[in-house]
C-alpha cells in the first residue's frame, strides 16, 4: 500500500511540475465556467434550472475533451518510461510490476480528479452564487456529473495504460490513443446511429448492452438519464423510460472500464522483457 | 549464510532468435569485485538485467542473496542490490534531493542518511536543491552512484559507471567503490575503460557474444593468455649486435625509435632474461618491464574465441 502512494505522489508531483495539473484545471475551469454563465442566461420558463442547463452542456463536452486529456497524459506512461531508460533502474528496486503500474495510474487518475474537481467545482460556485435558488436535487445531480466525469477521465487513463504497456514505440502508443479516442468518443456512437437509422431492427436489449459497451455512452446515459430534472431539459426523458439501465449499473459498468483496461495492463506489463 | 553472493549456472537468454546470453556460468563471492569486459552487445547488460531479476532466464539458474531474483517474494533480495544502470534517467523537474528521497522510500532505506551519501558521492549541498534537469554529466552520474548506495547493499551493479566522467571523478569513483568492497559488499562492474579496472577488479570476466570466454585473476589471464612480457631497454651506445648476442634465441628484439629496444618473451623466461642482460657488463641506461595489459589480454581471449 505504501510503495503504491509512494509511486503515486511522484507522479502527481511530476505532473505539477510539468504544469500538467494546472493547465488541464484552467482548460476545465475555463470551460465549465463559460458554459454555466451561457447557460443560466436562456432559463427562466421552461422549469429548469441553471444547473440542469449546465451539466447538459457540460457533460457533453466532458465526453469529447476529458477522455483526450486522460489519453494525452497516460499513453507515455509505460512505454516512455522504458524508452528513457528509467523503467530498468524502478524495477530494480523492491517494487512488484502491478503495484508500479498501479501506483502510476493513482497518480495520474489524481491528476484527473484534481483538475475535474476544481474546475467544474468553480463553475458550481459561480452558480451558487448567481442568486437562483438552486435544490439539493440539482447540487446532487452536479456533483454525481464531478464524480461520473473523474471516473470517465481514470477509464480512458486506464485505457491509455493498456496502449502504453501493449507497444514497444512511443509513437505507436501515441497513435493507439488517438484511435481509441476517436473510436469511443465519435465513431461508435456515429456507427450506431447509422445502424440505427438503416432500419436493422436492433432490439431495444441489443443497443442497451452497445452503449454498455462504451464508457463514454455510459457517462452520457448516466448524466443525461439519471436525474430527472436534467433529463427532462436534455430531451431525453422518453429515452430514460425505454433504456433499462439503472444508475448502478451503469456506474458498475463505467468502474469496469477503469478496471478490467488496468487489470490486462499489469498482466501485460508483468510479462513484459524489459 | 552461503559463500557466494551471487551464483549463475548454465544461464542462457533468448529473445526471439537471438542468443543475448549463452550457457554462462558465474559465481560472485562476498567482498568481491569482479569487472566483466566485452564488446557493445557481448551480453554483460543482458547477464546483470538477469542476475536483477528484470528478465528471467530461457535456461539454467540463477540465485542471488540467497532467493531467486526474479521469484515474487524478492523484496528482501532487492532490498540489499544496488543497480547503477548504463545510460541513468532522472526526471529533470525533480530536484536531487527529491530524486534520492524517492528512491530511499521505495527501497525502505531512511531519508535522513540521505544527507550523509550525497556527501559520500561529492554532490554540494547546493546543487542538492537544484533540479536534475540542470545536471552535468558528472553530477547525474554521482547521483545515480548515491540512488545505487542506498540502503548499503551487500551486492552491486555498476554497468558502465564511468563512461563521461573526467578522471577526477574516476578517482574517487574508485575510491568509494573499493571502501564498499572492503566492507564485504560485492561489485560487479562492466566496463569499456579495461585499463583504469586493473587494480581495482579481483577477478576479471570476459564476454563475447553472450558467452563466457576468460574469468580470472588478472595474473590468472595473464598466463592463460601467455602473452609476451615486452623488457624496453634504453642502450646508450645503441649497441644492438651485443645485446642480440646476450639475448640469445628466447626473446624476439625490435627496435623502437629513441635508442630504445624492446624485447619480447614469455612470462616464465623473464627473470633470466633480465639477469643475463645486466649481469654480463653491457651498458643499459634505463630498463623498463610492461606486462601485458588488460587490453591486450582482452584482444587476445576475442581472437582466440573468434578462431575456435
Amino acid at each position: 500500500m505504501n510503495t503504491l502512494l509512494i509511486i503515486a505522489g511522484k507522479e502527481l508531483r511530476e505532473a505539477t511540475r510539468n504544469r500538467w495539473v494546472v493547465a488541464t484545471t484552467l482548460l476545465m475551469a475555463a470551460l465549465a465556467l463559460t458554459l454555466s454563465f451561457l447557460g443560466s442566461v436562456p432559463t427562466g420558463t421552461v422549469g429548469v434550472g441553471p444547473v440542469e442547463v449546465t451539466i447538459v452542456s457540460l457533460s457533453s463536452l466532458t465526453i469529447f475533451l476529458l477522455p483526450l486529456i486522460a489519453l494525452l497524459l497516460s499513453f507515455d506512461a509505460v512505454v516512455g518510461e522504458i524508452d528513457r531508460g528509467t523503467m530498468t533502474l524502478l524495477l530494480s528496486y523492491p517494487v512488484a510490476r502491478w503495484q508500479l503500474l498501479l501506483g502510476k495510474f493513482l497518480g495520474h487518475a489524481a491528476v484527473i480528479a484534481l483538475a475535474t474537481v476544481v474546475g467544474y467545482g468553480a463553475a458550481g460556485v459561480a452558480l451558487a452564487m448567481g442568486g437562483t435558488a438552486i435544490g439539493p436535487e440539482s447540487w446532487r445531480a452536479f456533483a454525481a456529473m464531478i464524480g461520473s466525469s473523474v471516473m470517465l477521465g481514470a477509464a480512458f487513463t486506464a485505457l491509455g495504460y493498456l496502449a502504453s504497456t501493449i507497444v514497444r514505440d512511443r509513437g505507436t502508443a501515441a497513435g493507439i490513443a488517438v484511435a481509441v479516442w476517436l473510436g469511443f468518443v465519435l465513431l461508435y456512437d456515429m456507427a450506431l446511429l447509422g445502424i440505427l437509422a438503416s432500419g436493422s431492427g436492433l432490439g431495444v436489449e441489443t443497443l442497451n448492452w452497445l452503449l454498455l459497451a462504451n464508457p463514454a455512452d455510459a457517462y452520457r446515459l448516466f448524466n443525461l438519464t439519471g436525474f430527472k430534472g436534467v433529463s427532462a431539459f436534455a430531451g431525453t426523458a422518453g429515452l430514460t423510460a425505454h433504456v433499462q439501465l439503472s444508475v448502478p449499473l451503469l456506474l458498475a459498468v463505467m468502474a469496469g472500464w477503469i478496471a478490467a483496461p488496468l487489470a490486462l495492463a499489469a498482466t501485460l506489463f508483468s510479462r513484459k522483457q524489459i | 549464510m552461503t559463500d557466494f553472493t551471487a551464483q549463475v549456472q548454465g544461464v542462457t537468454k533468448r529473445y526471439g532468435e537471438t542468443e543475448a546470453v549463452r550457457g554462462v556460468d558465474l559465481t560472485l563471492a562476498p567482498g568481491e569485485c569482479v569487472a566483466m569486459v566485452g564488446h557493445n552487445g557481448a551480453g554483460k547488460s543482458s547477464l546483470i538485467k538477469l542476475m536483477l531479476g528484470l528478465t528471467t532466464p530461457t535456461e539454467g539458474r540463477i540465485r542471488v542473496l540467497g532467493g531467486d531474483p526474479a521469484s515474487a517474494a524478492c523484496s528482501p533480495i532487492r532490498r540489499r542490490i544496488g543497480f547503477l544502470p548504463e545510460n541513468v534517467a532522472f526526471h529533470p523537474s525533480m530536484t536531487g534531493r527529491e530524486t534520492l528521497d524517492f528512491y530511499a522510500r521505495l527501497k525502505g532505506a531512511p531519508c535522513r542518511d540521505n544527507d550523509a551519501l550525497f556527501e559520500r558521492v561529492g554532490l554540494e549541498p547546493a546543487a542538492i536543491k537544484r533540479r536534475v534537469g540542470t545536471y552535468s554529466k558528472g553530477m547525474r552520474q554521482r547521483l545515480a552512484l548515491a540512488q545505487a548506495l542506498l540502503g548499503g547493499p551487500k551486492l552491486l551493479f555498476l554497468d558502465e559507471p564511468t563512461t563521461g566522467l573526467d578522471p577526477a571523478l574516476r578517482q574517487s569513483f574508485y575510491a568509494i567503490v573499493a571502501e564498499l568492497r572492503d566492507r564485504g559488499t560485492t561489485i560487479l562492474l562492466c566496463s569499456h575503460a579495461l585499463t583504469e579496472l586493473e587494480g581495482q577488479a579481483d577477478r576479471v570476466v570476459v564476454m563475447n557474444r553472450g558467452r563466457k570466454v576468460a574469468d580470472g585473476s588478472l595474473a590468472t589471464l595473464r598466463s592463460l593468455a601467455q602473452l609476451p612480457v615486452r623488457i624496453r631497454l634504453t642502450l646508450p651506445t645503441g649497441d644492438i649486435d651485443a645485446l642480440a648476442a646476450r639475448v640469445g634465441e628466447g626473446a624476439a628484439l625490435t627496435r623502437l625509435a629513441g635508442g630504445v629496444v624492446e624485447l619480447a618473451c614469455a612470462n616464465d623466461d623473464k627473470v633470466a632474461l633480465v639477469r643475463r642482460i645486466s649481469c654480463n657488463g653491457l651498458a643499459v641506461d634505463d630498463i623498463e618491464i610492461l606486462q601485458p595489459s588488460l587490453d591486450e589480454m582482452y584482444a587476445h581471449f576475442l581472437r582466440r574465441e573468434a578462431a575456435e
